[in-house]
């Protein structure tokens, strides 16, 4: 290759990489989300279980009782440390509509562990009707559906966790309507979902101290575990194909070599 | 040709009745290739690879799929929770149209930049075309089928666009859509065409591969072969460097399945369709950005669909638009130079498909910011009101040099996308084929190898690159 070629192939890819750099990056940037250290990012992330107990703490005790998680069952908190029986006695906890019976009614019973997340509104207008008109939408998938577009986007628990302690009062210039807060990591800034957490709002049965970070990282945790719990067998086996891929590559690249020997 | 003779009598007795062993063994072991194909050519095979990846995945994925507006959204996190391995399945499927995308677009610039669509290779360039037609179709169906926010948002300003052709336009429409919105008779149609079209580019891909099987792959070089010295046997040389290539791209496809399954979407989507609210930005996915730019680079609806539609159609008449002789980019000293201002430009283009039309790219401070920003921004550097600084900015190609605020409008940057890849087709390359004094081209492919500089015609050609 000529020089000339070369220079031009550097230039091309340099502007190339800055241009999908700007187009990673997020435009208009109204809301500040902060990036946080996370144990499930990177090649051998993986989420921590004590972590994410304690986030369903938070989850259970604060969130659930206008957010629903209707993608997830009880016998799935077994994936993250509980054992058979406490997850029995945590869906048990619920009483859930089933039937028809035998005589054409409907009744309650005791939740079981392969029950959905008990749902806290019957549905969504009566969700608004408790809620200042306001949706709490599902959390299920809210850690995926909020994280940074792109390449170079944040996390979404990076979103959850700068939302929950994004709460300020509002800037001079900025009057609230009625029933709604201000929020750095709001788009708009005004959410109408009051502060959810506070400086030893839960006690955690690890016995952590529940500041206010600590809870807001832990429902973040717990939250990236709902939309995303197969991340840690994902990790497990990105590292398996890469380890055989790069072992297949090399094997094929000497073979190429042995074979292209007696050409040119 | 030989036919070649079998030791297995089994192989033999079929090969008499019905000629397969035959027929393969001559276009995939002994079929002549030329010998000098730079990695550039791997791009092809592992286009194939893709197409099987995505019909297999695809396969398996429906049959756990339900197409239904009210279970779609819900039977795809089932996929993702219950099915054993369905995560995997519906990563590689997502990422996989992505990385079937990359590969295509690289094999499409390889073809422009080396004159592959010049004869006698013309219908095999068309029908490559037709395939990524057919692949962008299939693309944008199988994007709506989980039933997300831009799903939805997708289908509905996609079909719409159907709604610009005069007169039947509407009747169109309502035809895609089975009513008078997207709903659910959409979804269905959508899913079974989704189905059924990756077959119809199965067949496609085999006809691209009998047009090329006819004269036989081009070169870095450009010049026909002139004979065995010129050319290897496809096997064993051509499927091991195909391998080696394949093991590198699938490290590079793994990186994307295993650590950022959902860094090339819309995070949009993981939300349920919803068709009272519309989200901030409707965008589609990054391969469709550079049409989409040219699509809203143009005021008037109709004649906005027609430049998007015929942004693809020129590719059919590209063997007639460039004229010039010589194929190979290499010996073209001013082709060239336009060719990469088009790859640019590409991704130009992909880059203002991705952002409100009205917002500002400010190329100094890296940003992009929009038009209310930037106005205060001009105010505030000027020292002059608001106002004032609105007339400032005005309209004009969008761009304002005032000392630190230099901002071109998105929407100005599009059309000036578009105007130089129309250019490049309808204006540069008909100008070159007359204008431009190409180098001289190697007599043959084993020539140059062996004999080093003097087996090159002319004392010209001393410049010349190695391919």
């Amino acid at each position: 290759m000529s020089k000339g070629r070369i220079l031009l192939g550097l230039t091309t890819i340099i502007v190339g990489l800055a241009a999908v750099a700007m187009v990673a990056a997020n435009p208009v940037h109204h809301a500040t989300v902060h990036s946080q250290s996370w144990s499930f990012t990177g090649f051998f992330g993986h989420f921590d279980h004590a972590q994410l107990r304690r986030g369903h703490q938070v989850y259970k005790d604060v969130c659930a009782g206008c957010h629903s998680m209707s993608l997830l069952a009880y016998r799935d908190l077994q994936d993250i440390g509980f054992t058979e029986d406490e997850v029995q006695a945590l869906a048990a906890e619920v009483q859930v509509e089933d039937g028809p019976d035998d005589t054409g009614a409907m009744f309650e019973r005791p939740g079981r562990a392969s029950d959905r997340f008990k749902e806290p509104f019957p549905n969504e207008q009566a969700a608004r009707a408790a809620n200042n008109g306001a949706y709490p939408p599902d959390l299920s998938l809210i850690a995926k559906s909020r994280a940074g577009a792109g390449f170079l986007g944040y996390e979404g628990a990076d979103y959850i966790h700068s939302l929950m302690v994004g709460y300020e009062e509002p800037p001079a210039n900025v009057t609230l309507p009625e029933g709604m807060y201000y929020n750095h990591a709001f788009k708009g800034h005004q959410i109408a979902m009051p502060p959810p957490l506070s400086e030893d709002g839960v006690t955690y049965a690890d016995g952590t101290q529940a500041t206010l970070d600590q809870q807001a990282k832990d429902i973040s945790a717990f939250l990236t575990w709902a939309a995303e719990g197969n991340l840690d067998e994902r990790h497990r086996t990105g590292i398996k194909a890469v380890l055989f891929l790069v072992i297949f590559t090399l094997l094929a690249y000497a073979v190429k070599r042995r074979v292209w020997a007696d050409v040119h | 040709m030989a036919a070649p003779v079998f030791k297995n009598p089994v192989i033999r007795w079929i090969d008499h009745r019905l000629p397969v062993f035959s027929y393969l063994h001559h276009e995939a072991y002994e079929y002549p290739t030329p010998k000098n194909l730079n990695y550039w050519w791997n791009f092809g095979s592992l286009a194939g690879v893709m197409l099987v990846v995505m019909i297999v995945t695809g396969l398996i994925l429906a049959m756990q799929y339900t197409p239904h507006v009210d279970y779609a959204f819900n039977s795809v996190e089932r996929i993702m929770r219950d099915v054993n391995w369905g995560w995997l399945l519906r990563y590689l499927h997502m990422n996989g149209a992505s990385m079937f995308f990359i590969v295509v677009y690289i094999h499409i610039f390889r073809g422009l930049y080396f004159g592959s669509y010049k004869a006698p290779r013309e219908l095999l360039w068309q029908i490559g075309v037709l395939i990524y037609l057919l692949m962008m179709a299939t693309a944008f169906m199988g994007y709506v089928l989980p039933w997300g926010q831009m799903s939805f948002w997708g289908a509905t300003v996609i079909t719409n666009l159907f709604s610009a052709i005069p007169v039947i336009g509407d009747e169109i429409v309502t035809l895609l859509w089975g009513g008078f919105s997207v709903e659910n008779p959409t979804l269905n149609r959508l899913f079974v065409l989704h189905f059924l079209l990756p077959f119809v580019i199965l067949g496609a891909v085999v006809v691209h591969i009998i047009a090329l099987h006819r004269f036989g792959s081009n070169n870095p070089l450009g010049i026909d072969t002139k004979g065995p010295q010129d050319t290897l046997p496809f096997h064993p040389y051509y499927t091991m460097k195909d391998m080696f290539g394949l093991g590198v791209f699938l490290l590079f496809y793994a990186f994307w399945v295993f650590w950022a399954p959902n860094a090339l979407g819309d995070p949009v989507n993981y939300e349920l369709a919803n068709p009272l609210s519309t989200p901030e930005h409707i965008v589609p996915e990054w391969y469709y950005l550079p049409f989409y730019a040219i699509l809203r680079s143009i005021p008037d609806k109709l004649l906005g669909v027609i430049a998007m539609g015929a942004s693809i159609i020129i590719l059919f008449f590209l063997p007639w638009l460039d004229r010039s002789p010589v194929r190979s980019g290499t010996f073209r000293p001013v082709f060239k130079w336009f060719f990469w201002i088009l790859v640019f430009d590409c991704v130009i283009l992909m880059f203002c498909g991705k952002y409100a039309p009205e917002a500002y790219w400010m190329p100094f401070s890296l940003e992009i910011v929009d038009a209310d920003t930037f106005t205060a921004r001009v105010a505030e550097v000027r020292g002059i009101a608001h106002d004032e600084a609105l007339t400032a900015v005005g309209d004009m190609w969008g761009v304002n040099a005032a000392a630190g605020t230099f901002g071109i409008k998105i929407v100005r940057l599009g059309q000036l996308g578009t105007l130089y890849y129309f250019a490049y087709f309808l204006v540069v390359l008909p100008l070159l084929s007359i204008f431009e004094r190409p180098r001289q081209v190697p007599l043959s492919i084993s020539k140059p190898v062996l004999g080093g500089g003097q087996s090159v015609a002319h004392a010209t050609a001393k410049s010349m690159e190695k391919a």
